[in-house]
């Protein structure tokens, strides 16, 4: 069945990895189970802010989810033959970012159990509702294609014609599911600090920087433990577009800082001030969002410098740091900080409580378990066929 | 025959009237829309007065949970400044007042809007309504609320509950609730709790959408303000101040 008999054979390694990150998921469920009989008390949120670590998650993952579009645009449409390895890699990133995206919204309901009366009671005007429209689509539509093609390669025959309109389909969808994700956020009259019309185009700029570096690693792991090279060009031209993606991200977050500072509208300044100077001696994202924005300047200049970029020493570092400052960004700082100060002018600080973080890293443990066997077994595949073909 | 394009008219809005009344009569609505006045001045004659509170608590099976950030709210005291905004000097008389707020059951609520199971909606006479036995818990409608009015059940409520009233169902851990305007004593005819209770009769409840009402005289006659009337959600609590 769709080809696990190459996920089950690895070495001691291969199986030392999986077998850590299962004791972590097996920690985060026991830490579920907890929630799950108490509520959702049993983490850092409140009254005030009444979403928090992960809400942030989901939407961070989101953007990894649908930068599988930086790899399978230019692959599919232009015909980037230099992708042609790298391309099933980002598709399987991005089905292992949706699981996760939905198993994080699934913590963070009140009432698990009752999460089908989405679907029972179908609402056109929630944002919510397209949402899981949107990421369940991508779903499906990722975990057809990469089937469909790896299938194909297996056989060495091409992948029947079908499949390309189904690829071209996905495109749009990836810019869709992280749209919708900002409208969850954009269209809320009480919320100042996310009203704002860049979102989105600040979520898609983020999402293109901060995903395929995550490729650019992975790509160099895959190579590094598995002996499978992507090739120097797809890592070279990846990096181009995490460059743009950073730079036109940095520009639109600066774009949102001149807004809201100099208009000096209180409801837009004061989320901002929250978060780079404190609000009335509350300053807990303060170091956060300095460290973003320190760790955006670093990658910046390792990026644009093309000796840098260029480096494949150096890049791996520009990429890790491109990566945690997105993460931050908008893993951490972005949601929380819309709900502060909240309605009635209170300032209440969150900070995730350890059973939120299990349950959060248990989530990022299952997407790594996935990412491994997903990758196994595309490079098993590759690897086998390309032995029979010599 | 011939029509004059005023008897067209006539006939047309005749018929409209007819038809839209036919329709209303067929759902059961009445055209009302609830809403109140708070007459801010009286309440404040009596600062220490918590009357409306401790009525809806015990009637409501409220929670009691002590701390802050795990407070279910339906009706409480907040500052004027708090509630309406910054003033700088405008509101000195006011800003560390402490005035009513609850849900104000608008007639463009976000957090219906946003609902993804329409567990909260929009009642025919203007109550925002919540099915408790629906709710997912998602907290959507408390990140979409600009007035902080809905609670979420962050645990079992049951065991916070001073003491219980078996007229009135509980929640479950895992829900958002807000006051319902009363909604059970509506349905009897009665006056919503705080209104009944509040010893300066500083709340008057009634229907917006007739003139004659008592909130309707109250509206013309003085002067009163909204929160946030900016954000086009069309709040239906007014405040005298």
């Amino acid at each position: 069945m769709f080809m696990f008999e190459k996920a089950v054979v690895g070495s001691r390694r291969y199986w030392l990895w999986l077998a850590a990150l299962a004791a972590v998921m097996a920690l985060g469920f026991i830490a579920w189970f907890r929630q799950l009989t108490y509520g959702l008390g049993i983490t850092g949120m409140s009254r005030d802010v009444s979403w928090g670590l992960y809400i942030a998650q989901f939407t961070f993952l989101v953007g990894v989810a649908a930068s599988a579009v930086m790899v399978v645009l230019p692959y599919y449409l232009h015909n980037w033959k230099v992708f042609s390895k790298i391309t099933i890699l980002g598709e399987f990133l991005a089905i292992s970012a949706v699981t996760m995206c939905m198993l994080f919204i699934f913590v963070d309901m009140g009432q698990p159990m009752r999460v089908l009366n989405v679907l029972l009671y179908p609402t056109l005007h929630s944002m919510m509702f397209w949402d899981m429209v949107s990421l369940s689509g991508y779903l499906f539509l990722n975990a057809l294609i990469s089937l469909v093609t790896l299938s194909a390669e297996r056989k060495t025959v091409p992948p029947p014609k079908w499949i390309r309109p189904v690829i071209i389909l996905s495109i749009p969808w990836a810019v869709s599911i992280h749209t919708v994700t900002a409208f969850l956020y954009a269209g809320l009259p009480g919320r100042p600090m996310w009203m704002t019309a860049v979102l989105a185009p600040r979520f898609l700029a983020s999402a293109f920087a901060g995903g395929p570096s995550l490729l650019i690693l992975l790509a160099l792991a895959a190579r590094k433990l598995m002996n499978f090279d992507v090739g120097r060009e797809a890592i070279k031209k990846l990096s181009v577009i995490v460059t743009y993606a950073m730079v036109i991200n940095v520009f639109l977050i600066l774009m949102e800082l001149f807004t809201g500072l100099y208009s000096g509208m209180p409801e837009h300044k004061f989320p901002i001030q929250y978060l780079f100077e404190g609000l009335s001696g509350h300053a807990p994202l303060v170091p956060w969002m300095w460290t973003s924005i320190i760790l955006a300047v670093v990658s910046l200049v390792l990026l644009l410098t093309p000796r840098f970029r260029n480096n494949e020493k150096i890049l791996p570092a520009a990429c890790v740091v491109v990566f945690l400052s997105l993460w931050i960004d908008k893993g951490v700082c972005l949601i929380i900080s819309g709900f502060v100060p909240s309605p009635l002018a209170t300032i209440t600080d969150y900070a995730p409580t350890l059973p939120e973080m299990t349950i959060s890293l248990a989530i990022w443990a299952l997407g790594a378990l996935m990412v491994t066997v997903f990758y196994k077994i595309a490079i098993s595949v590759r690897q086998t066929v390309g032995e029979v073909s010599h | 025959m011939s029509v004059t394009r005023k008897e067209f008219l006539r006939a047309a809005g005749v018929s409209l009237v007819v038809l839209a009344g036919g329709k209303s009569l067929l759902k059961g609505a009445n055209g009302k829309r609830w809403g109140m006045v708070i007459d801010v001045p009286k309440c404040l004659a009596k600062p220490d007065c918590t009357k409306c509170m401790d009525a809806c608590n015990a009637a409501h099976n409220i929670p009691h949970f002590t701390d802050p950030r795990r407070e279910v709210k339906w009706i409480w005291k907040a500052k004027f400044e708090d509630a309406f905004g910054e003033t700088e000097y405008a509101a000195d008389a006011f800003r560390d007042k402490l005035l009513p707020v609850l849900c104000n059951h608008c007639a463009q609520p976000a957090c219906v809007r946003v609902c993804p199971t329409q567990a909260t909606w929009k009642r025919e006479d203007g109550i925002v309504m919540m099915d408790w036995h629906r709710c997912i818990g998602c907290r959507y409608c408390m990140a979409a609320c600009p007035y902080g009015s809905r609670s979420f059940n962050w645990s079992d409520p049951r065991p916070a509950i001073p003491a219980l009233n078996s007229d009135y169902p509980t929640r479950t851990r895992g829900v958002v609730e807000k006051c319902t305007f009363c909604e059970e004593r509506l349905a009897k005819n009665q006056l919503p709790l705080c209104v009944e209770v509040c010893p300066q009769k500083a709340l008057t409840f009634g229907d917006l959408n007739d003139p004659n009402s008592e909130i309707r005289r109250k509206l013309r006659e003085q002067f009163t303000i909204q929160r946030k009337p900016e954000l086009g959600t069309k709040p239906g609590i007014y405040y005298i101040v």
